[in-house]
């Protein structure tokens, strides 16, 4: 479904990624483990273009997002993207957050993208807030809505961005459960993340980057139980799950 | 003194109220109005996207003047020029060059009032970009990233979801303008254009009581000033509030 080949990025001086070559396969759930600074994010960042690769090719069904001559706006739709800081729209009622893309983008007509919203927002337990702001939310509400909101463009595959990392932690589960339940559907997923536990349960695959390479990857067995390479195994003794 | 003023007042309430205050009040409307417009054309163009030169696009280019080439936006280049020159050098000036060196050029049959409106509404476009530009930056990046992740273009994300946000830094900011806008008309008595300060010209020519007169004038502007920054207040507090 999406295929990248030896991806390049810098920020100036820095090379944030080094060649990356993934594959992630329909209704495949990828988790994306690693030290902060070793290109998680900008990979991720990548794949639906928010950040332009310096060289290297991103195919997404069959097409190279990142020719000039793409309409990326089009591939974005069926992208959706959920953000460590939520970035819900906060001049926006609860229900208008979900219902703005595709009315905007999709021109779906207003009590058609209304029903559908509704049923969203029933899904992850914020009906009952769909007409209040935005900002009232709590974090654990607001990335829920940012799920919601992701998911009303009907998209082929989840991105998701470090999503529990700006929570408090008893929020943490409630949004890990939006999750789960979108992966179990079937969801195609890629999702970076420091839960070493939700990883370890919900993935396919889990990836491991460090200095802008992946230096290991496998099924969450392979390389939480049996790590190959020294710096993950360096990095999972650190890191507690 | 205090009943020269009231004398004053008497008799020339009209000319101070329906001449001065009028006229610094259309001054300032039409100086902010069109400020408004052409600022946030320029604001825009700042804040464009418009390289000409990317495809000689070479990133890993050893030249630094090709990397700047192809970088270089003009149209942004040249609001930011507008911007400085404008912010850089008197109002007084620029109303002399709109009043006396533009008509040289421009060959149209107007009067000073055309020529001190359009000076003013040059200068507050600039400051009005500013406000526009900043007000736009303040908003949070990561709502863009938002709404593009969701498949949006530049344009709906700049009217749905940015410009929507920016407008409640914006607004008060432009109430603000407007009133630094009210006093500083009063550069354009020198033209005698029938602002406030010109109608303090035009009576002390023949009263000559130039303490009396300016401590009317003055109480006018700081009543209208005053009566318009509470305004703002509450406008703020209104949004604050929210």
């Amino acid at each position: 479904m999406i295929q990248t080949i030896d991806l390049y990025k810098s920020f100036g001086d820095l090379q944030v990624l080094k060649g990356i070559n993934e594959h992630v396969a329909p209704q495949e759930v990828i988790s994306i483990i690693g030290p902060s600074g070793g290109g998680k994010s900008t990979f991720l960042r990548c794949l639906n273009m928010l950040e332009t690769p310096d060289s290297g090719k991103i195919l997404f069904e069959g097409v190279d997002i990142t020719s000039e001559k793409v309409d990326i706006d089009l591939h974005r739709q069926k992208m959706g993207m959920v953000f460590q800081h939520f970035n819900v729209f906060p001049h926006l009622s609860v229900l208008e957050n979900v219902t703005l893309a595709p009315t905007v983008v999709k021109k779906i007509a207003k009590n058609e993208a209304n029903e559908q919203a509704m049923e969203l927002l029933n899904r992850v337990g914020l009906a009952d807030k769909a007409g209040e702001s935005a900002t009232s939310l709590s974090g654990g509400q607001k990335q829920r809505l940012a799920i919601v909101r992701a998911l009303a463009m009907e998209p082929d595959v989840m991105l998701f961005d470090e999503p529990t990392s700006a929570l408090d932690p008893e929020m943490v589960g409630e949004v890990l459960d939006v999750i789960k339940g979108l992966v179990k559907n079937g969801m195609t997923s890629v999702i970076v993340t420091h839960e070493m536990g939700f990883a370890k349960e919900v993935s396919d695959r889990v990836v491991f980057m460090d200095g802008g390479i992946v230096a290991e990857e496998g099924t969450p067995d392979e390389v939480f139980n049996h790590p190959q390479n020294p710096r993950t195994k360096d990095f999972l003794s650190k890191v507690l799950y | 003194m205090f009943q020269n003023i009231i004398m004053l007042i008497e008799k020339y309430w009209k000319v101070f109220l329906f001449e001065g205050l009028r006229y610094t009040l259309i001054l300032s409307a039409i100086a902010v109005f069109f400020g408004v417009i052409l600022g946030t054309f320029i604001a825009l163009g700042r804040m464009s996207n418009f390289k000409p030169f990317r495809h000689i696009y070479y990133r890993k280019s050893k030249f630094k003047f090709v990397r700047w080439l192809a970088n270089f936006n003009p149209i942004s280049w040249f609001c930011s020029l507008y911007t400085e020159i404008i912010r850089g050098t008197p109002l007084l000036l620029q109303l002399y060059l709109f009043v006396f060196g533009l008509p040289k050029v421009i060959p149209i049959d107007a009067d000073y009032f055309f020529w001190v409106s359009l000076a003013l509404a040059c200068n507050s476009a600039a400051y009005v970009s500013e406000l526009f530009r900043s007000g736009i930056q303040a908003v949070d990046k990561g709502q863009t990233e938002a709404a593009r992740s969701l498949g949006m273009n530049k344009a709906q994300t700049m009217i749905k979801v940015v410009m929507p946000q920016a407008i409640k830094n914006i607004l008060p900011a432009i109430g603000n303008e407007f009133i630094a806008i009210v006093k500083e008309t009063s550069m354009a008595s020198t033209f005698f254009v029938g602002d406030l300060m010109t109608s303090y010209l035009k009576v002390n020519g023949v009263e000559y009581l130039a303490l009396e007169i300016l401590i009317i004038v003055g109480a006018i502007y700081l009543a209208v000033t005053f009566f318009l920054s509470k305004l703002v207040l509450a406008y703020e507090r209104r949004l604050n509030s929210k």
